[in-house]
């Protein structure tokens, strides 16, 4: 049945595999290459202490938050939405997390509150997005302001500070960076990293093994086609934005551990360094594309830059130059590798 | 002897004051092909949504297997075996080829996807269309727009479609994707698929189909077997008076040399280009897709960068940017009207008069009122149908947008026109409208170079006709010296001779 001289479709497949290799392990390179740079410098300039595993330590608890929160990121961003609520609606939970372990809530009802509230703002965002199809941009600019405002409210205007004995022991290990750095030979890692962690493989695992993560791309890369295949595209956005809302939640929590306490203005700009971390990891503002190694790569870029410029004596300034410069070059590298 | 696949009777719908369909009715068999042929505007694409159930009809009915069919949605028209392949594909370019074929329908347990039981499926279906060497786990966006339809195709297949509607699906395929794509019809029509196959193409549709049904203002304006039918009837079918002549012809006379091109080379394409262009003169440009046509015109106009090589306009050499091309008066209409040549959400004014605003500035600030009756003006001109200047560009057809974009270059002023596939997309009507406006333009001293890959209007319409292939402009002659097999030679030997040296 098969005739040979019938025109094949290989030979019009454009895209060569080594590309496609690159764009996977892009992010990645750029970590090891900005880890190598500050290790060396620190080496020749600095007092030798960036590889020290005191240090990565710091860093690894400094990444881990904002890595969490870009994830959620992730998924928002590949069905080619964007939160901008995702900062002060952290800090919101944080401080929804603070005042009802004031109030005497046990931990687990004060973390479920967290959580959920994080997941409440992200319905929300996800309904209007979804139902009254506003511009999502626009959305979460309003709800941004919003879940800040909630937030002032709860905390009276001010911060809401725990009492350290109100705090469980595990929750304020979570992001700790106390000594001691070694248990014989095994590293003291603080649980946040690996819950973390875990939180990366599950998300790893929507996003390639279901049929909710195949609906998400399709969403972002194409709405009409989603919806001609019957892909429900309210029911999805309405649940990428609940359940990045719940991450976003999950960072508030790691914020809350480091400071014990929660000011809900900390979260304004925050959800900038998501942004960027989803961006730096290949992520496209027009949906359809980002990944897990990706943006834990953009994220742990970002926290190896700090690190390295504070063991470098680096003040402030030049930092933030330096994140810009790379977010922009990261953009810049990943339009070259799509254009033909 | 057997059953209609699908039945439609009596469709009529409704808009508002328009009613775009009357009382149509049309059968496909299993295993058999309908050509639905008629001009744009005239209830094609509201019939086949109607079908699609992208709209529910006023009156009428459908049968499909037998069963009646009253798709709500246009995912239940999927559902229950019915498959549009669109002009513009319908894919999610982010994801895999196999994704894309099971997109929505995704074989899958407590919400995971089960990949083993998926590429079974889709491999099948891959085979079935007799292309299983395109990899599964390719992303949809790095894939030739050819082998894009086969992914829409192979979709169609395995959301187990019964009847498959193919809307233009040859218009933006290279020669050698739409002998792909008739294979695969072939493949379909065995396998006992129904199949509507929309057209502009008449010798297109006769390959393809055995009936036709041809639509006119939304009524069936004839139906019944292609072979019993020449060309001639089927148009004069289809604009509803007959046509003494398709290619309407202007006499116009030559002048001087207007533009000379010396060795142009560009970034790709074009390679070592030379020619001239007199006064007066249609010059037609014909190629296979990526010959490098479109990249000649840019070049010629400065939008994209040229290596080495000459242009000369008059007796100057204006500098390679389009500013500078464009004051020594040459204009281009892109082949791209809807995210090239025209901005879609402006209006007809805006788009008519953007490469010449200043114009209407006095001291920054436009005067609309004046620019309002210049866009009325060329709008008579050139007889574009619109309610008026302001209206928004989208909402008009395809024929009267390209109108829009030839009074944009004629606005301002230019004397040398760049018209890249003018003709894609539009009814028979407005191409000889057309035709017969490039010959009044050539007798009125404009020189006009014009791109096309639609082989008949180019011998017609031009004085000389070029070939180009693989970048390079092969041989120029006059048009009457040439042949259609001739020009084709050329365009495909010179492919050929390449492809070999590769292997």
């Amino acid at each position: 049945m098969s005739d040979s001289s019938e025109p094949r479709t290989t030979e019009h497949v454009s895209v060569a595999s080594w590309q496609i290799w690159l764009e996977r392990v892009g992010p990645l390179l750029a970590l090891i290459v900005v880890t190598l740079g500050f290790a060396l410098a620190d080496q020749v300039w600095g007092r030798g202490k960036f590889i020290e595993f005191r240090n990565v330590r710091v860093v690894l608890v400094s990444t881990a938050p904002v890595a969490v929160a870009a994830l959620g990121m992730t998924l928002v961003i590949i069905t080619g939405g964007i939160d901008l609520s995702a900062g002060t609606a952290s800090i919101l939970c944080a401080t929804v997390l603070a005042s009802s372990l004031n109030a005497g809530h046990p931990v687990a009802v004060a973390i479920l509150m967290a959580v959920g509230t994080g997941s409440l703002c992200g319905a929300l965002n996800g309904f209007f997005i979804g139902v009254l199809r506003i511009a999502p941009f626009i959305v979460t600019l309003g709800s941004m302001t919003i879940f800040l405002g909630i937030g002032k409210h709860l905390a009276s205007s001010s911060t809401v500070s725990v009492a350290p004995e109100l705090v469980p022991q595990w929750l304020s290990k979570f992001t700790s960076t106390a000594p001691p750095h070694w248990y014989g030979y095994i590293p003291n890692i603080p649980s946040g990293v690996w819950c973390a962690l875990a939180i990366s493989v599950a998300v790893a695992i929507v996003l390639s093994l279901t049929v909710f993560g195949r609906h998400l791309k399709a969403v972002g890369s194409n709405e009409s086609t989603a919806r001609l295949c019957g892909v429900n595209v309210f029911a999805t956005k309405l649940s990428v934005y609940a359940l990045a809302g719940a991450l976003f939640g999950i960072a508030g929590i790691y914020s809350f551990s480091q400071l014990k306490m929660a000011n809900p203005t900390e979260g304004i700009g925050k959800e900038l360094q998501f942004i960027a971390a989803v961006v730096i990891g290949g992520g496209s503002l027009s949906g359809g594309r980002g990944s897990v190694t990706g943006t834990l790569a953009g994220a742990a870029i970002m926290g190896v830059m700090v690190s390295g410029c504070a063991q470098l004596g680096v003040s402030n300034a030049p930092q933030d130059i330096m994140i810009g410069v790379i977010i922009i070059a990261a953009v810049t590298l990943d339009q070259l590798r799509h254009r033909k | 002897m057997s059953e209609p696949m699908l039945q439609m009777s009596g469709i009529s719908k409704r808009f508002g004051a328009t009613q775009a369909l009357q009382s149509v009715s049309l059968e496909v068999k299993a295993g058999e092909a309908l050509a639905l042929i008629g001009e744009n505007g005239a209830g094609k694409s509201t019939l086949m949504k109607v079908l699609s159930g992208a709209h529910r009809p006023d009156s009428g009915s459908m049968l499909l297997n037998g069963q009646p069919f009253q798709p709500q949605r246009p995912v239940d028209a999927r559902r229950a075996g019915v498959a549009m392949i669109y002009q513009e594909l319908n894919l999610a370019p982010d994801l895999s080829v196999e994704d894309n074929i099971m997109l929505g329908i995704e074989a899958s347990r407590l919400g995971c996807v089960r990949r083993s039981q998926q590429r079974e499926k889709v491999r099948s279906a891959l085979a079935v269309l007799g292309h299983d060497d395109l990899p599964p786990e390719r992303r949809v966006g790095s894939l030739s727009i050819g082998a894009q339809q086969v992914v829409e195709i192979a979709r169609g297949l395995v959301s187990e479609a019964r009847v498959m509607i193919f809307d233009e699906p040859t218009s933006s395929l290279s020669r050698h994707d739409v002998g792909r794509l008739f294979a695969i019809l072939e493949r379909l029509k065995q396998q006992g698929m129904a199949i509507i196959y929309i057209s502009h193409f008449l010798e297109e549709v006769r390959q393809v189909a055995k009936n036709y049904v041809v639509l006119r203002d939304g009524q069936t304006a004839g139906a019944g077997s292609l072979d019993k039918r020449s060309d001639d009837e089927l148009v004069s079918m289809m604009i509803g008076r007959s046509v003494d002549n398709l290619f309407p012809k202007v006499p116009h006379q030559l002048g001087p040399t207007v533009l000379k091109v010396e060795n142009l080379t560009g970034q790709k394409a074009p390679l070592d280009t030379s020619f001239e262009l007199r006064r007066g003169e249609i010059l037609g440009l014909f190629g296979l897709i990526g010959a490098g046509r479109t990249e000649t015109l840019r070049c010629l106009l400065g939008l994209d960068n040229s290596l080495q090589g000459h242009v000369t306009v008059g007796n100057a050499r204006p500098a390679a940017r389009p500013n500078a091309r464009m004051q020594a008066g040459l204009g281009l209409v892109s082949e791209d009207r809807k995210s090239e040549g025209l901005a879609q959400p402006l209006s007809i004014a805006d788009n008519l008069t953007l490469s010449a605003l200043g114009r209407y500035s006095r001291g920054g600030l436009l005067r609309l009122g004046e620019r309002r009756r210049a866009v009325s003006d060329w709008m008579t001109r050139l007889s574009v149908k619109a309610r008026d200047p302001e209206q928004q560009i989208n909402q008009l057809s395809g024929g009267n947008q390209q109108k829009v974009a030839i009074a944009r270059v004629l606005h301002q002023a230019a004397e040398i026109l760049l018209l890249d596939e003018p003709t894609r997309g539009i009814d028979v009507g407005t191409k000889a409208e057309i035709y017969r406006l490039m010959g009044a333009l050539a007798s009125q001293g404009k020189s006009i170079i014009f791109v096309s890959s639609y082989l008949p209007e180019l011998l017609a319409v031009c004085d000389s006709v070029g070939v180009m292939s693989r970048g390079k402009l092969r041989e120029i002659r006059a048009a009457d010296d040439w042949t259609e097999n001739e020009v084709l030679s050329v365009a495909i030997a010179a492919n050929t001779e390449v492809e070999e040296v590769d292997q």
